[in-house]
């Protein structure tokens, strides 16, 4: 290093640095190289001259409407080819975004969307995700909170088949709310980053749902676009991730071949499938399953579907990332005297589930692009607003613009994702590096 | 490993005894039992409880159980079959190996198309051309972002878009394009070309045999014979030649317009291209990443230490670089090559009839939700479990031996 | 501690006295799968007693003190651990874990936490002790293998010599009667290994109880009371490091050496 600063300075030949050594570098090393440039670079030079024409030249931006409302699509109709119908998507854009919420209150999907966006930009913060406040007790309190929601909710729904008292029901609801505040605001505490999930998502459903707070309540057949998509994506991440790590566990199990094989067949049975056949069967067979007279809808339905299926796929992610964790690590805990939990929980899992954040998020990205495929069954999701839009007769003839718009909001949500997941990638490289 | 080995620690070595197992709660074994007993009765009776109400719901809906209704006339039209068959004739059963098929030969093509493209966009992202990389970078990028099934959607549109038979685009007057698909000439089969291809069978059987003989030449000798003149001969040279002395016959079915529609020749229906184009071309957005971090895998280290050996260029790639990259392709590959064969699943959402969108009419004609899903979810998990064990096969034949 | 590795150690003296046994092994065998790695191993060693254990590599010396306490299970013979005899019983594996530390060759450090919290975990969870004592007592064992000031920091940013004085520290908080070395200083540099031998000869001194797989002759002949030469899963001898280095009676013995004397 020093050398460097005491020796002379000489700079290097502009044959070495500067624009014209890096245009003969990366574009005309050979004469492959030059015929590939100049080839790339006729096309791409006409590829966005014809888009640049198509898309905001000639493009008709918006169309006269009749008395009715009905929207004159003449001009677009002359366009057609040579530019494009931007005045679809003015017409539509609600439609497609946020379904058939009633129209006065759409900006509750609005906010529920800005909020999830909000839930996946804090949970990329770094450092948000360490445990908060140090203390047994609320440790213990959070987890009671938690373990109550949860048998509250799995009595309150077995007593709906049995059919419970009256009374009981109710006592059971209220224990269920208090449960609930109280589970949200100890995890804030405890762990402040899982609270802030619950605290969010419970707050979307509020707003999507109402009928509490002043909000006029919306039926879930009136849900659509955008936050179904959301919805979907993040419920099922948010559920299938710990399902997939007590999988994961089991299919890594020595001991309990049982359970290990349970595990495996779940997961390979699941993976085996498409997701389409688990779609199919939670709309046609899972009601099937339920007692008569039970009735889940089917967004429920569909949720329990990705779930299944984001488990199985997330196990296999997390089951990579422990197989990763050197031996030594197990060993070590082992031989300070640990138990198996304590040894999962304070030593593998840790470092397992850091090493698997990246394939973790690509993993994501996939479930987000997948529920898409709900259109197949038939719930209002984003892709599927959009078909619904261009069934109004006289747009018909524009699927394209649809398309296209469809296509940049799902590359907005999963570049920046990628691009995050990339970052942690290299970060973690460097890490290891080191 | 077996017993008989001739390692001195096992010469004349007693086997190890068998462990009992203690009722206590504190032997491992003990615990692992219960809890087994315990998670799998648990497991078990989610299991039973929805079995018994499924039951209840068949009963009360008049719903037989059974594969009965394979042996049913299916009344569904299938546009595209390699089997024949007729609605009106044919049964369930027969309606849905066709679906089977059509599945299968989407996936097969689509597979190998996907590989090509995808490797040279792999390879692509690689380039010294700067403009190359990025485009290809782009392409990678931007395909993979969106769903697939808005993909599918798109090529169908724009396939639905191609004008009308009368208008068709077409080349030469032989093949044609438009918005009924692209019309194809077909030959017409002679018996000089099961002749020419017993030749090609031959010529491979013979280009396998001498590059196995060059390795022994090169072995003894250390001169390898060249391959390439055996291998030109054999499987071009020799077919050719077999034809030519049939007289060289070639009698094509070429399309012709007649009406509102073409006649002859062979159809690849927009369903299908559409379908495929979809496939390919996302799927080959996954398989450059595999192709490019592959090839990046292997260090530069390996490129050095084979140069300073004096190795040539070629032999690198082959005997260095290519064997080790594949270790780190084959295994992503795999799950990409069964991604897309469930992928193609998605025929349903724009009218090709794969086996699901067959199933799925199957379905709701005769209600047999169970049997129908359960046909679904085992031809999946065949053609799944066929392709994990072929790769699981060829990815252990190329595997790293390590201590 | 330059003087203390010279100067003769007087806990070996002390060593050497009548001390009951604190480990002892009655004809134990295991096998891995098919293949017998430890046979009829019968070993007794004394409280405060240090024992150095070599042999080639695949002799067992490894896989023996991974039985002692119980990362490996031997499926036949008794093996007795103060008092506490080795079964599948998890209560007698806490025991004996908690009596039991362990210097692994790789460290195995937990990356993730600080070297405070290395030391501070198993005490916590294990031995349940409030976080205050248990920092407190970790900074003790920090200070006695001289690296308090590193107590914030993680073990990527240590050399393998502070990361294995670290390990060696993280073991002593829980405060073990024995303490079992894996090859201590076989994975790290020749300039480290002695900062390592230098702490172990200092635990030695204090009367621990030491069983040490290790190469360092230095090591065995200057702390060790008894060296045990094992090959092919036997013992095929054992005494004083003076006799056994220089009279050693068998020949597998007399190969060994001249084998590791070549070799430094």
């Amino acid at each position: 290093m020093t050398d460097a600063t005491t020796a002379p300075r000489v700079r290097p030949p502009a044959s070495v640095v500067g624009p014209w050594a890096w245009l003969r570098a990366n574009l005309f090393k050979s004469w492959l190289s030059t015929a590939t440039t100049l080839v790339l670079v006729y096309l791409i030079g006409r590829g966005l001259l014809g888009l640049i024409d198509w898309g905001f030249v000639n493009a008709v931006w918006g169309v006269p409407y009749n008395a009715q409302g009905v929207p004159d699509t003449a001009s677009c109709h002359a366009a057609k080819g040579q530019g494009a119908c931007w005045a679809i998507i003015a017409d539509k854009y609600r439609l497609i975004l946020f379904g058939r919420f009633p129209f006065d209150e759409q900006w509750r999907p609005a906010v529920a969307v800005v909020l999830f966006i909000a839930l996946y930009v804090f949970s990329a913060i770094k450092g948000v995700w360490r445990k908060g406040i140090d203390s047994p007790l609320l440790r213990t309190a959070a987890a009671i909170a938690v373990v109550t929601v949860l048998a509250t909710n799995v009595v309150g729904w077995l007593g709906g088949i049995l059919g419970l008292p009256t009374v009981l029901g109710d006592i059971l609801h209220l224990i269920d709310i208090v449960a609930r505040y109280a589970s949200g605001v100890l995890l804030l505490f405890v762990w402040p980053a899982i609270g802030v999930w619950v605290v969010v998502l419970s707050a979307i459903f509020v707003l999507m749902a109402g009928g509490v707070y002043g909000l006029s309540p919306v039926a879930v057949d009136s849900w659509g676009g955008l936050p179904i998509t959301l919805i979907l994506a993040t419920f099922g991440l948010a559920f299938a991730f710990p399902l997939s790590i007590l999988v994961a566990l089991g299919r890594r199990s020595t001991q309990m071949p049982a359970v290990k094989m349970i595990c495996v067949l779940y997961v390979e049975l699941i993976r085996g499938v498409p997701l389409i056949s688990v779609l199919f069967m939670a709309s046609v067979m899972f009601p099937l399953f339920m007692p008569p007279g039970v009735n889940v809808d089917k967004l429920l339905r569909a949720q329990i579907a990705v779930i299944l299926f984001a488990a199985a796929y997330l196990a296999e992610v997390v089951r990579g990332g422990l197989q990763a964790l050197p031996k030594g690590q197990a060993e070590a805990a082992d031989a300070l005297g640990m138990t198996y939990w304590q040894k999962t929980g304070l030593i593998v899992l840790p470092q397992a589930l850091r090493l698997v954040i990246p394939p973790l998020v690509n993993t994501f990205i996939g479930f987000f692009k997948d529920t898409s495929l709900v259109l197949i069954i038939g719930l209002f999701d984003l892709l599927t607003m959009g078909k619904i839009a261009l069934s109004d007769p006289p747009w018909q003839a524009f699927p394209t613009e649809v398309y296209i718009v469809l296509a940049l909001i799902y590359i907005s949500f999963c570049f920046a994702m990628s691009k995050y997941s990339r970052g942690l990638e290299r970060e973690l490289n460097q890490a290891r590096g080191r | 490993m077996s017993v008989t080995s001739s390692d001195p620690r096992i010469a004349g070595a007693r086997a190890a005894p068998k462990r009992g197992i203690r009722f206590s709660w504190s032997d491992p074994l003990f615990r692992a039992i219960i809890w087994q007993i315990v998670i799998v009765g648990i497991v078990v009776g989610i299991g039973w409880y929805l079995v018994h109400n499924t039951m209840q719901n068949l009963a009360a809906r008049r719903i037989a159980t059974g594969f009965d209704f394979l042996d049913r006339v299916a009344g569904i039209p299938i546009g595209e079959s390699m089997i024949a068959y007729d609605s009106s004739v044919h049964t369930y059963g027969r309606a849905l190996v066709i679906g089977v098929l059509n599945t299968l030969q989407v996936s097969v093509v689509g597979i190998i198309l996907a590989t090509i493209i995808g490797t040279l966009v792999g390879i692509g992202r690689l380039s010294s051309n700067w403009l190359l990389a990025r485009l290809t970078a782009f392409y990678v990028e931007v395909i993979r972002d969106i769903p697939l099934l808005l993909q599918l959607l798109f090529w169908y549109t724009m396939l639905q878009g191609l004008p009308p038979p009368r208008q068709a685009w077409s080349i030469g007057d032989t093949a044609f394009l438009s918005n009924r698909g692209i019309k194809l000439p077909l030959l017409e089969w002679q018996t000089a070309y099961g002749f020419a291809l017993l030749g090609l069978a031959a010529g491979i059987a013979a280009t396998i045999w001498w590059s196995r003989r060059a390795s022994r030449v090169q072995e003894q000798t250390g001169v390898r014979p060249s391959v390439w003149p055996v291998a030109i001969g054999g499987m071009v040279v020799l077919p050719l030649a077999i034809w030519a002395l049939f007289g060289a016959p070639l009698v094509l079915d070429i399309p012709a317009l007649r009406g509102f529609n073409f006649q002859g020749g062979g159809t690849i229906s927009p369903e299908f291209s559409a379908l495929l184009i979809g496939l390919v071309t996302y799927t080959a957005g996954f398989i450059a990443e595999i192709v490019r971090s592959g090839i990046q895998a292997v260090p530069n280290g390996q490129w050095e230490a084979a140069r300073a050996l004096g190795l040539r260029h070629g032999v690198i790639l082959r005997q260095i670089i290519l064997p080790q990259a594949l270790r780190v392709i084959i295994p992503p590959m795999t799950s990409q090559y069964l991604n897309l064969t469930k992928n193609s699943s998605l025929a349903v959402a724009i009218g090709f009839q794969d086996i699901v969108s067959i199933a799925n009419t199957t379905l709701n004609q005769t209600g047999q939700a169970i049997e129908v899903i359960a046909i679904i979810m085992a031809v999946y998990l065949t053609i799944s479990l066929s392709i994990s064990l072929f790769m699981n096969w060829y990815n252990a034949r190329i595997a790293l031996v390590e201590r | 501690m330059n003087e203390t590795a010279t100067a003769p150690s007087p806990g070996r003296a002390a060593g050497l006295s009548t001390g009951k046994p604190i480990i002892e092994m009655d004809k134990v065998n295991k096998w891995f799968g098919a293949l017998h790695v430890l046979r009829d191993i019968t070993l007794s060693i004394a409280e405060g007693e240090r024992v150095v254990i070599c042999g080639p590599s695949g002799s067992g010396k490894s896989t023996l003190i991974r039985c002692i306490n119980r990362l490996e299970s031997h499926q036949e013979g008794r093996i007795i651990v103060d008092g506490t005899e080795l079964t599948d019983d998890l209560r007698s594996l806490d025991t004996i874990r908690r009596d039991v530390g362990m210097v692994f060759q790789s460290f195995n450090l937990f990356p993730h936490l600080t070297i405070l919290e290395n030391c501070t975990l198993a005490p916590i969870w294990v031995r349940k002790m409030p976080k205050a004592e248990a920092e407190a007592l970790a900074m003790r064992f920090l200070e006695r293998v001289r690296i308090p000031e590193q107590a914030k920091k993680y073990p990527g940013q240590l050399s393998g010599g502070q990361q294995q004085r670290v390990a060696i520290a993280r073991s002593l908080c829980m405060r073990p009667r024995v303490m079992l070395f894996d090859e201590p200083t076989s994975a790290l540099d020749p300039e480290m290994i002695k900062e390592v031998l230098d702490t172990m000869i200092g635990l030695a001194e204090s009367g621990m109880t030491m069983i040490c797989v290790t190469h360092e002759m230095g090591f065995a002949r200057q702390v060790a009371d008894r060296v045990v030469f094992m090959d092919r899963g036997e013992v095929v001898e054992s005494g004083t490091p003076d006799r056994m280095f220089g009279a050693p009676e068998t020949d597998r013995l007399k190969m060994f050496l001249s084998q590791i004397l070549r070799g430094h």
